[in-house]
């Protein structure tokens, strides 16, 4: 069984403090869904769960492991999905999926998964279209499809459903699902419901200084 | 290794696609180099003369040109978050991208130089002495010229920071670069220059993958 939980996290951007004193925790076949109004932290938690941003205070744990003590392994267990989609205009969707498998994934059954990976989100007929052609949604599908092309643990999703018709939410949601029911734990931000199984809420406007001002001094001051 | 080497094909590939910022960075190597005997005058002695400068100002120049984009598509689209996210250190991606650049800008110009060196009546003696240099000086102008290119991540008018950053570190490198050529031409022995040009190239190896790969987190954060 593993966790991956967070405790006492507090983000700082610039001098403005965006949360303080988060604590959350993501069993095996977990699902947590962040939600709050624009510039509640988010996205930023999501950067700090894959370790693009260092938390002011708290830690990480994996399995009551620090992640800082090992970013490599925690990179290896994690795929982050963020604003951008990263598709190279000139190479094509299966050259694009390939690479980060490559880059993520342990070598062996490469070809296999990723022809999964292009069928699942209906992406098969664009196999072999250079990334340029592509609409905001398919390459949305296409930076999903990467998730699905290597497998690992832990699913980081900012806005999965961002330029997605409704089928295609339908797929993601299976495929969340899907890696859920196989051990995996997926953290989502989202504004439109990809309604999961029992998920866990957390409202980060609960933790946020400018929304929800809390009785602590110093941190106003600090800013 | 294997994820090393990923990285390296995927770059080299996009070059290669994208086919525009080799072919321009060699096309101005060649140009500028062509404008001297414009400028100066057609005398063979006078060219002969600024033969090894030239080509040298001319290369580190054309070098930095396809700088700022080292990082910054990558920056631009995400895949740098990505890449920091994967399961190598970012120091060895840094590193990759520093090799695959060099290969698709370095390279071309070590290619191009015979037809300048003859167009710019080069010494024969100092022929052979000028490549040894460029192959050893270019790739410390990589790897400096990456520390630059991740440090322009997020700026505005990012190129012209970048040469300002970069270019007063590229002197040494060019000085003994020169200084390896003039000293063949002279009849001195030129091994000192191009072991100090080895030694740099040494110490920027381990270096700058390091100072490049902790500019780029500051970038991403």
């Amino acid at each position: 069984m593993a966790t991956f939980s967070g405790d006492g996290l507090t983000c700082l951007r610039g001098e403005t403090l965006v949360f303080r004193g988060l604590d959350f925790t993501v069993p095996d076949g977990g699902a947590l869904v962040l939600v709050g109004p624009n510039g509640s932290g988010k996205s930023s938690l999501l950067r700090m769960l894959a370790g693009l941003l260092a938390p002011a205070a708290g830690t990480l744990s994996w399995d009551g492991q620090p992640v800082a003590e090992e970013p490599d392994e925690h990179h290896a267990r994690l795929h982050y999905v963020g604003h951008h989609d990263c598709v190279k205009p000139v190479l094509t969707v299966a050259e694009n999926l390939s690479f980060w498998a490559r880059l993520h994934g342990p070598a062996g059954a490469a070809g296999a998964r990723l022809a999964e990976a292009l069928d699942r989100l209906d992406l098969a007929h664009l196999r072999d279209v250079p990334g340029r052609f592509l609409s905001a949604g398919q390459k949305r599908r296409v930076n999903l499809a990467r998730v699905l092309a290597a497998p690992a643990p832990l699913w980081l999703l900012d806005e999965p459903a961002t330029a997605l018709d409704r089928a295609s939410v339908g797929r993601v949601r299976e495929a969340i699902a899907a890696h859920r029911a196989a051990g995996g734990m997926v953290v989502v931000s989202t504004h439109q419901d990809i309604d999961l199984a029992d998920p866990t809420m957390l409202d980060l406007a609960r933790f946020s200084a400018r929304l929800a001002p809390a009785p602590r001094a110093g941190a106003e001051e600090a800013a | 290794m294997n994820r090393f080497l990923a990285i390296v094909r995927r770059d080299l590939r996009l070059a290669l696609r994208q086919g525009s910022d080799s072919m321009m960075v060699v096309m101005f190597f060649v140009l500028t180099c062509i404008l001297f005997p414009f400028g100066v005058g057609p005398e063979p002695n006078i060219l002969a003369r600024i033969a090894p400068g030239v080509i040298w100002v001319a290369a580190l120049l054309a070098s930095m040109l396809s700088l700022e984009r080292l990082f910054l598509t990558d920056y631009e689209d995400g895949a740098l978050e990505l890449l920091a996210t994967a399961p190598l250190p970012l120091e060895f991606v840094a590193m990759a991208k520093i090799v695959a650049h060099w290969l698709t800008t370095g390279l071309p110009l070590l290619i191009a130089t015979p037809l300048l060196a003859i167009l710019l009546n080069l010494h024969p003696d100092g022929f052979w002495v000028l490549v040894a240099a460029l192959l050893l000086g270019t790739p410390t102008l990589s790897l400096i010229g990456a520390i630059g290119a991740a440090l322009i991540l997020g700026a505005r008018r990012g190129g012209v920071l970048l040469s300002l950053l970069v270019l007063p570190l590229y002197i040494p490198v060019l000085i003994f670069g020169v200084g390896a050529v003039d000293a063949v031409i002279g009849g001195f022995p030129a091994n000192t220059h191009l072991l100090i040009l080895a030694g740099m190239l040494v110490v920027a190896l381990p270096l700058a993958p390091f100072a490049a790969a902790a500019a780029l987190r500051q970038a991403l954060e």
